[in-house]
């Protein structure tokens, strides 16, 4: 069985329990563990933060997320057309931010790393960024 | 139901409930519902400013009813634990759901703030 989502939302921070929610309800019909269910909205929630945080940095724009489905893999991924990433490995060390100041843990990708079973990366200088992660659902 | 659905959600969202009490020199900081970007901001702010109102030297973070937080709740953390640490106190937290205390682990926030 295979399925496919897409959704577009303004860069704000109020969005983010939205794009959980969406993420939560995707998922809903592979029959997700509790733990699973947890760690894709974890995960939704701190690359659709990023991408609002850091790829448009207060600026205006629009979050772009998509997911499909196969058998029981799930595929998220989130872009942003904002100001991009210029070190992708420096980005993804942890407790590495770019904004201290606003205690900012600097943990996302590691979050997203630990919590899906693939993370993949994509950004460029002012083009931006996309965050592509997978999970296969129902390993229990 | 659906509608019924929606609307708690965004209830929940609107406003981060939120309970303070000082206890044997403790200030107990407990919210309900979600920690994200957006309610550690506003988290940070009511926390700050009760602890500088009550005389409590320590912090503990009472999560029991936490059903949701992502690496914002770990800045948040931090950021009060070198206010508090500047000050001589510690942190503690309790009552943090498997998924929050996974969070916990990863970021190390284990090592300087106590879990109990």
């Amino acid at each position: 069985m295979t399925n496919h989502i897409k959704v577009e939302f303004e860069a704000k921070e109020s969005n983010v329990s939205f794009a959980r929610l969406v993420a939560a309800g995707f998922i809903a019909p592979l029959d997700p563990t509790v733990d699973e269910a947890e760690d894709v909205k974890v995960a939704v929630s701190e690359a659709v933060t990023n991408a609002i945080v850091h790829g448009y940095d207060k600026r205006e724009g629009v979050v772009y997320m998509e997911a499909f489905s196969y058998d029981n893999t799930v595929m998220i991924s989130v872009r942003d057309t904002g100001y991009g990433i210029e070190d992708i490995a420096k980005a993804k060390e942890p407790l590495f931010t770019t904004k201290p100041d606003e205690e900012r843990s600097g943990l996302g990708f590691t979050v997203m790393e630990s919590f899906m079973d693939s993370l993949h990366i994509e950004s460029k200088i002012d083009a931006g960024t996309t965050v592509t992660m997978t999970k296969r659902i129902g390993s229990r | 139901m659906a509608l019924n659905i929606i609307k708690r959600t965004y209830e929940r969202m609107k406003a981060m409930e939120l309970e303070f009490k000082v206890l044997s020199n403790s200030l107990v900081i407990k919210p309900k519902g979600e920690i994200d970007s957006e309610s550690a901001a506003f988290l940070r702010r009511k926390i700050d400013l009760e602890f500088e109102c009550t005389a409590a030297k320590n912090m503990t973070f009472d999560l029991t009813e936490v059903d949701f937080m992502d690496s914002s709740g770990v800045g948040l953390v931090i950021g009060r634990y070198k206010k508090v640490a500047a000050l001589g106190g510690e942190v503690r937290i309790k009552g943090a759901n498997r998924t929050v205390a996974r969070i916990i682990e990863l970021s190390g926030l284990g090592r300087i703030v106590k879990m109990i």
